[in-house]
This record gives C-alpha cells, sequence and structure tokens, in this order.
C-alpha cells in the first residue's frame, strides 16, 4: 500500500450498476447502501488514519443472504470486506476502494447456550460482552475480554484472534473457540472445529482463528464458556523505577505463578489515566503493576499472599489489596480506560501493538524514552505485562503537517525492536493495512510467499480482504531494498 | 544452516524432481498411528537439543529430534512442564513426532491439546525451504498461524525441525478421586462438575468406576475434595494410573481388537457401541471393536467425529484412519498440501490416502 493513502496495490475493474443489480436481487432494499451519504459510516475501522469508499454496503440478515452476496461478488471479481463492530485498530476492516463491505452486524443472535455443555453458539455480529452477561444466569463467562468488549463483536474477535487482559491464564480466542462455521468466496459452507475438542483433518480452526477475513466469511461460531471464579483479588504495586517494576513480572512468573490478570502503566499512561477516572493510582510511581488472582477464596488468599511477597521483595514503593469487588472494579477501570484517557490528552493517537520477550521490558521502555524525544512525540505505555504485549500510545495530531508521518515511523521504529527482539510486530491486533509492509521485517520472502500460497488454498480468486495481512512480494522486494539502504537501519513508512 | 538440515533439503530436492516420497520417522514411537508410511525413510531423530529455555518467559524451544523424556526432565528441573500431559507411547518419542501427531492427555480437557501451546515451529516444507512461523512469544497474530496448523498434521505438510512450547508451573498440589458410577450417571456428573469452578485436571471412567483427578493450590485441592466426596486414592496409586491412562497401559488398551477413538461433544449420550473408556469429561471415548460404519455414523450424529486409532493395516486401509472430510473441507486440505507440499514428498497417505 501506499503510506500516504492506504490504497491497496491490487485494483479490481468492477461493473457497479451490474454488481447492485444483482445483489439488489437476493437482499432486502435496506441491507444494500450505495449512497455515499450512506456509506460514510462505513469508511474506516478502528484505524482512522485511513478512510475509503467502498463500491457499496451490504448488511446480510441471515446465511443465506450472505452466501449469495459472496456467490456474486465471486461471479464478478469483486473484493469482499468483512466488517463486524469495526473496533479493530489494524484497518482489516478498511474499505476496498473496488469492493464491497460486508457488515455482520445484522447477526447478532445469540443461537444456543447451553449450561451444561459450557457452549454458546452465537452469530458473528453477536457482542463480546452480551455472551458473558447471557451466560451469567449460569455462573458462566466468556474468557477473552479484549478492552473493547463491550462493542466489539465474536466474529470480528475470530477474525484478529483477540486477546485481553486475561490471557496468560485463560488463552487468547484460539483456546476459546470450539467451532467456526464459515463460507468460502465460492458461497460454499465449511464447517472448521466441531462441537467437540477437536476435528478430523488439518487444524483450520487454528488457521481461521486470526486470519484477518482473508480466508472465509464467518457466519457462525461456538465458543466455549469458563466457570465463573468464586473470587477474584487484584494487587495494585508501585514502582519508582520502571526496570524493578519488570523484573516483578519476571520474579512472579519465576515463582510459579500465572496471575489471572498482569498489566504494567507507566508513568504517562497513570498521568492520563489518573484525573480521568479516579482509580486511585500513585501519581508519584514511575510505573504500576496490577496482578490479579482468581478462584476458590482459599486459594486467592495463599496466591494473594505469595503474589505480594514476591512484589514486596522485588522493591516496590507501595502495595494494596483489593477489599472488595467495588475495589477491584476501581483498580481495573483506570486500565480498562487507557485509551480514551490518553485519546483525551491528543487530538489523534496510534496505538502500537508489539510483543516481546519479557525479559526486554525494561529495555523497550528506555528506547521508547528515546524515540519520543527523537520524534519530539508524547508517548505512553500500557502492558499486558505478563505475556509481553505492549501497547505504546503514540501522540499525534494529523492536522499538522508531517506529525502523522512522524508517529507512523517513530511506531516502526518500536515494532522493529520488537522483532530485533525475539518478539513481533503485533499480539493482538492483527496486520491488517496498518502493518502490512512491517511483514517484512519478521518474515522471508519465502515465508511471504508461503502465506499466499496458503490463502489461495482457501481463495484462488483472491477476493477475501485484498492488500491485508500479507504484503505483496514487489512490496516486500521495495521494503527489503529501502531498509538495507538506510544507515539508521529504519526506513520510517508504516 | 546446519549439515543435517542442508542434506535433508537436498534429498527433499531429489526426492521432488524423481517423484518419490519421504517417510518423515523421529523414535518411530507413534508409527501405529495414521496410515502406513510409504517411501524411504527420512531418519530425523538425530536433530536434538534444547535451543533456548527461559522459566521465567514460559517459554522452550528444541530441535524436533529431542527426545521428549528429555525435555520433560528438564522442565521439571525447574518445576515446569508441557500441561496438556503428551503421550510419549514409548521411551524413543520426540518433541517432532509429539507435534506431528496431535495427541494430547488427560489434562486436555482443563489446559488445552499440543495445539494450544505451540508458539512457534521451523519446518522443511515440500521446496526444501527452511520457513520459520510464530515465535517465541504468547500472543503473535503476524501472519497466518502455520504453527498451530503444524499440530496434529502427521508430518504431511512439511518435516518440522524446531518447537517453541509455552510451559507452565507444575500444580502444587494432586488428589485423585473415585466414585461408582454408571456410565450415564458419570457423564452427567462430568458435565456438571466442569461448569463450577473446581479444578478438576483429569477424569477417567471405565467399569462403572469413575476417577477424578484435582490439581492446583493445595488451598482448592483440598477444598474440592470435601466438596466432591468419594473415595481417596493414595498418591503412588494415583500416579501410577494415570501413568497408565496417558500411555494407555490401562488394561482396558490391551489385546488386539480394533482400537477406536471417538471425540465427542461431552454431553454426547452413552453411544452403546462396545466396552468403552471415557476421558477428558466426556469428549473423548475409547471405543474396543465394533463396526466401522457403525461407530463413523454415530459420532458424526453426535456431532465429533472417529478415528481408527490401533488396527492392522488391513482395516486400516479398508475404512481410513481418519472421519472422512465435508467436500469443500477435502478440497482444502488438497489445496493446503499443494501449498506445503507441492510434489507430494512427505507422509503421503499418513492421514487421508489423497494427501
Amino acid at each position: 500500500m501506499s503510506s500516504a493513502t492506504g490504497l491497496p496495490d491490487q485494483r479490481f475493474t468492477v461493473d457497479r450498476a451490474v454488481l447492485i443489480s444483482r445483489l439488489r436481487a437476493v437482499l432486502p432494499a435496506h441491507a444494500l447502501l450505495a449512497d455515499e451519504e450512506e456509506m460514510r459510516p462505513y469508511d474506516c475501522d478502528g484505524l482512522t488514519a485511513y478512510r475509503h469508499l467502498p463500491l457499496l454496503v451490504a448488511l446480510p440478515e441471515d446465511e443465506a443472504q450472505t452466501q449469495a452476496v459472496l456467490r456474486i461478488c465471486h461471479a464478478l471479481h469483486a473484493p469482499v470486506v468483512a466488517r463486524g463492530a469495526a473496533t479493530g485498530l489494524s484497518g482489516g476492516a478498511t474499505p476496498h476502494p473496488d469492493g464491497v463491505v460486508v457488515s455482520l452486524a445484522k447477526l447478532k443472535k445469540i443461537v444456543k447456550l447451553d449450561p451444561l455443555a459450557r457452549t454458546a453458539v452465537v452469530q458473528p455480529g453477536v457482542r463480546n460482552l452480551a455472551v458473558s452477561e447471557a451466560a451469567a444466569p449460569y455462573g458462566l463467562y466468556y474468557a477473552p475480554d479484549p478492552s473493547s468488549q463491550i462493542a466489539c463483536t465474536i466474529g470480528g474477535n475470530v477474525a484478529e484472534n483477540a486477546g485481553g487482559v486475561h490471557c496468560l491464564k485463560y488463552g487468547l480466542t484460539v483456546h476459546n473457540v470450539l467451532r467456526v462455521r464459515g463460507l468460502t468466496i465460492e458461497g460454499d459452507v465449511v464447517e472448521f472445529g466441531s462441537a467437540a475438542l477437536d476435528a478430523a483433518g488439518y487444524d483450520l480452526l487454528a488457521l481461521i482463528n486470526g486470519s484477518e477475513g482473508l480466508l472465509a466469511m464467518i457466519s457462525e461460531i461456538t465458543v466455549r464458556l469458563t466457570p465463573k471464579p468464586e473470587l477474584a483479588q487484584v494487587v495494585i504495586a508501585s514502582f519508582a523505577d520502571v526496570r524493578k517494576a519488570g523484573d516483578a513480572v519476571a520474579s512472579i512468573i519465576g515463582a510459579g505463578i500465572i496471575p489471572a490478570g498482569l498489566e504494567m502503566m507507566d508513568k504517562k499512561a497513570i498521568h492520563a489515566v489518573e484525573p480521568y477516572v479516579n482509580a486511585g493510582y500513585d501519581m508519584n510511581a514511575e510505573a504500576i503493576l496490577l496482578c490479579e488472582s482468581d478462584g476458590t477464596p482459599e486459594e486467592v488468599a495463599e496466591e494473594i499472599g505469595r503474589m505480594t511477597a514476591v512484589i514486596e521483595k522485588s522493591g516496590a514503593s507501595m502495595i494494596r489489596v483489593s477489599q472488595n469487588e467495588a475495589e477491584r472494579l476501581k483498580f481495573w477501570a483506570g486500565r480498562k480506560a487507557a485509551f480514551p484517557a490518553v485519546g483525551r490528552m491528543t487530538p489523534d493517537y496510534l496505538c502500537m501493538d508489539g510483543t516481546i520477550p519479557r525479559k526486554h521490558l525494561a529495555e523497550m521502555l528506555e528506547a521508547i524514552g528515546h524515540l519520543s524525544e527523537k520524534y519530539g512525540l508524547r508517548c505512553a505505555n500500557v502492558f499486558h505485562a505478563g505475556d509481553g504485549n505492549l501497547h505504546p500510545l503514540i501522540m499525534y495530531d494529523a492536522n499538522q503537517p508531517g506529525e502523522l508521518e512522524r508517529a507512523a515511523a517513530f511506531g516502526a521504529d518500536i515494532l522493529e525492536l520488537s522483532v530485533r527482539f525475539g518478539g513481533t510486530i503485533t499480539g493482538e491486533h492483527g496486520v491488517g493495512l496498518e502493518k502490512v509492509m512491517l511483514m517484512a521485517e519478521q518474515f522471508s520472502t519465502a515465508e511471504i510467499a508461503a502465506f499466499h500460497r496458503l490463502k489461495a488454498a482457501f481463495d484462488e480468486a483472491g477476493l477475501l480482504n485484498p492488500g491485508k495481512g500479507i504484503p505483496t512480494l514487489a512490496r516486500c522486494r521495495e521494503y527489503t531494498q529501502a531498509r538495507a539502504g538506510n544507515a539508521a537501519g529504519a526506513p520510517g513508512q508504516a | 544452516m546446519s549439515t543435517l538440515v542442508e542434506e535433508w533439503s537436498e534429498q527433499v530436492r531429489a526426492a521432488a524432481r524423481s517423484g518419490a516420497h519421504l517417510a518423515i520417522r523421529g523414535g518411530g514411537s507413534k508409527r501405529f498411528y495414521g496410515g502406513e508410511e510409504r517411501g524411504e525413510v527420512l531418519a530425523v531423530g538425530g536433530y536434538q537439543g534444547i535451543v533456548a529455555y527461559e522459566p521465567t518467559e514460559l517459554v522452550v524451544t528444541a530441535r524436533a529430534g529431542t527426545l521428549l523424556a528429555e525435555l520433560n526432565q528438564v522442565l521439571a528441573e525447574r518445576g515446569q512442564w508441557l500441561a496438556f500431559e503428551p503421550p510419549a507411547c514409548g521411551p524413543t518419542a520426540t518433541v517432532g513426532g509429539m507435534l506431528a501427531s496431535g495427541l494430547s492427555g488427560p489434562r486436555r480437557q482443563t489446559s488445552g491439546a499440543v495445539r494450544d501451546f505451540v508458539l512457534g515451529v521451523r519446518i522443511l516444507n515440500g521446496l526444501a525451504e527452511v520457513l520459520s512461523f510464530g515465535g517465541q512469544v504468547m500472543k503473535n497474530v503476524a501472519g497466518y498461524d502455520v504453527s498451530r496448523l503444524m499440530a496434529g498434521s502427521l508430518g504431511t505438510l512439511g518435516l518440522v525441525l524446531e518447537v517453541s512450547f509455552k510451559v507452565l508451573p507444575l500444580p502444587v498440589a494432586e488428589k485423585s478421586l473415585r466414585f461408582s458410577l454408571g456410565e450415564a450417571a458419570a457423564l452427567e456428573k462430568l458435565n456438571q462438575w466442569a461448569g463450577r469452578p473446581l479444578p478438576i485436571s483429569a477424569s477417567a471412567w471405565h467399569d462403572d468406576v469413575l476417577t477424578l483427578r484435582l490439581s492446583g493450590a493445595a488451598a482448592a485441592v483440598t477444598a474440592a475434595g470435601r466438596t466432591l466426596g468419594g473415595e481417596a486414592l493414595d498418591d503412588s496409586a494415583a500416579l501410577a494410573f494415570w501413568q497408565a491412562v496417558r500411555e494407555q497401559q490401562h488394561a482396558f488398551f490391551a489385546g488386539e481388537a480394533p482400537l477406536w477413538r471417538l471425540s465427542l461433544p461431552s454431553l454426547a449420550p452413552c453411544q452403546k457401541l462396545g466396552p468403552t473408556f471415557i476421558e477428558w469429561g466426556g469428549a473423548q471415548r475409547w471405543l474396543r471393536g465394533g463396526d466401522p460404519q457403525e461407530i463413523r455414523r454415530a459420532a458424526e450424529m453426535a456431532g465429533g467425529h472417529a478415528t481408527l486409532f490401533r488396527a492392522d493395516a488391513a482395516l486400516k486401509a479398508a475404512v481410513g484412519v481418519f472421519q472422512p472430510l465435508s467436500a469443500p473441507l477435502a478440497r482444502i486440505h488438497r489445496q493446503l498440501k499443494l501449498a506445503f507440499d507441492p510434489s507430494g514428498v512427505f507422509n503421503p497417505g499418513r492421514m487421508y490416502p489423497d494427501l
């Protein structure tokens, strides 16, 4: 893609009039949007820096309509971009200018919730939190809890393999989904996984999770529900030194403890959050850790004891333990509101998503501090410290000429560093449009070619979400050459 | 690239040119599983060694020929383990075979399967390219999740050279309980208990006896033991029992009758198809003998699938080892095989006859 516009390399010649007339034949009138006014709200997802109007927006109301839309798009060789709640941060749902956005927002039925089997069968447009709410009367919940869980959909969660603050103990989306019913671009129904714990053949369910809408359209999902722990308590610890906070994380894990959640925020993030939420965070701390234990009351008491002992030994300057559920939620409210809190401080921000081995946390934070000076942009840091997943929030103003480019270059530097530390450019937000060029940083040309062949195994015509996730080989060559030609080692283009 | 990998690359290139097949073999402990080996044996057991292990990162990386027993030992020394309790099926079992077979042990019902713990792989594909996917971190959504795809692919997509796994601390306390229950009652209880926050880590039912294992913090195990009742097993008997279940050394698994593995929704009713051994809270059911067509039909009707886990070559060839796939899925399987191994060099027929 071009860094300035986010326009895809690959363009398609689609006869819009023919497409409209064929889609009108299979969709109710209100389920097809063709006016610019009506389509405007669909021109981007959570990555608002890139906006394109699609040719059309389809809002199918059942699987048969979705299937019909796919068959028509396949026949007319029109690209298809699936869209849930569009909370994604990497541009996975950014429209293709020559294609159809298929919004699955109307498919929001919980088809079946079976408390004894501990499963829920849901349509892709069901919100993440709605599953847990429906399961609550049975003492069950859906474990993955991305920050956007109030709005984001399960279909989108599967497409991105969404994480959350509890995945060290409870896993990612891929660990909590049993079955995905999908449609190929040809409109064939395919079942990935099953109502059992596995399925015959290759583990295609693992491939579908995190495939960013490039392999199949999702039409139904069976998720696993987890018994709600009887009790949860969180330890909040202040540190006068970021390095000590990083070491505390390693010591907790080293002591054989797997916390239900283990989060870290730096001073800038604390200062963004505290005035906004009044979570009771220590404004003098250089970093705070949130460390949660859940289970039976006996188990939690034992584990909280062990956690506080380790944290104390790591040199925390202050330690508090939530004394009731209200206080626990208050402590978490700050962390969960980190993105909007930072959003209040700046006209725009970019959220990075690199993951690194935990041992490099302190080193990474220092490097980000230097980069912040170099680019003249503020950066607040929130981390899923337990699994090494960083969310540096780079603040910029898109109306200031050059700031977006500087922010993007700053972000690219962080992600390159993540790869150099032995990590990845994206832990849970996906590659999408945003990081597609950076894939060449992490993968060889042969690996990228293998990804293209894998995609073709599902979607030979290359119509499902083209231009996302995997860069073209030509772009990889350009990237590698630009990088080789850059003495600083940073191509400076995202 | 190591000399071994270079040699294998050359062998793969040569095989691809001449249309020959290679049968990947690590320790040979799981040759019984899947279709018959075809082609020249590619012995890869010599590619050994733990490449990286940092307990505080909860990650271990090992070469595929590393003995599973050695890996288990190294992890245990640091109070950690592979929480899916992979069955070895013999002392020669290797890490690569464990990944390729995709088999998980008693703890699968609560902790997850092999695929849930794979973080990254390095493979040699059918084009003789060495490729890396995933990595050594817990969260990684860059590119398709090829690492997990390798779990259970029986070497048909390429030769696994190196694997990174998430590891976990060993449970602090364990306790096993025994209950006298018929099959239907046991299934009902297992599903009810699984919906409650109890630290159940394994279950096995056979011959009207249900054995449960609790694992976790000492306080939680003790409290759950009180809640559940039953008769407590002494620790050494419990250890021996679960080891026998994990390695299929329990008396149920002895003898020559074909052994079927039914993977079913845990709520699926009693199948009444023959002698049965139930694990994974009802989700894994072993069966001796029986009519293959009837078994496959019953598994499908119940929402699951049936694998001919152990049987003689003639029966495996006649009815196939794995449940047949729907037409669109079978097409995707063939295309994926071509994407990784276009000349069909690796392990032909080990999973399905046309892969």
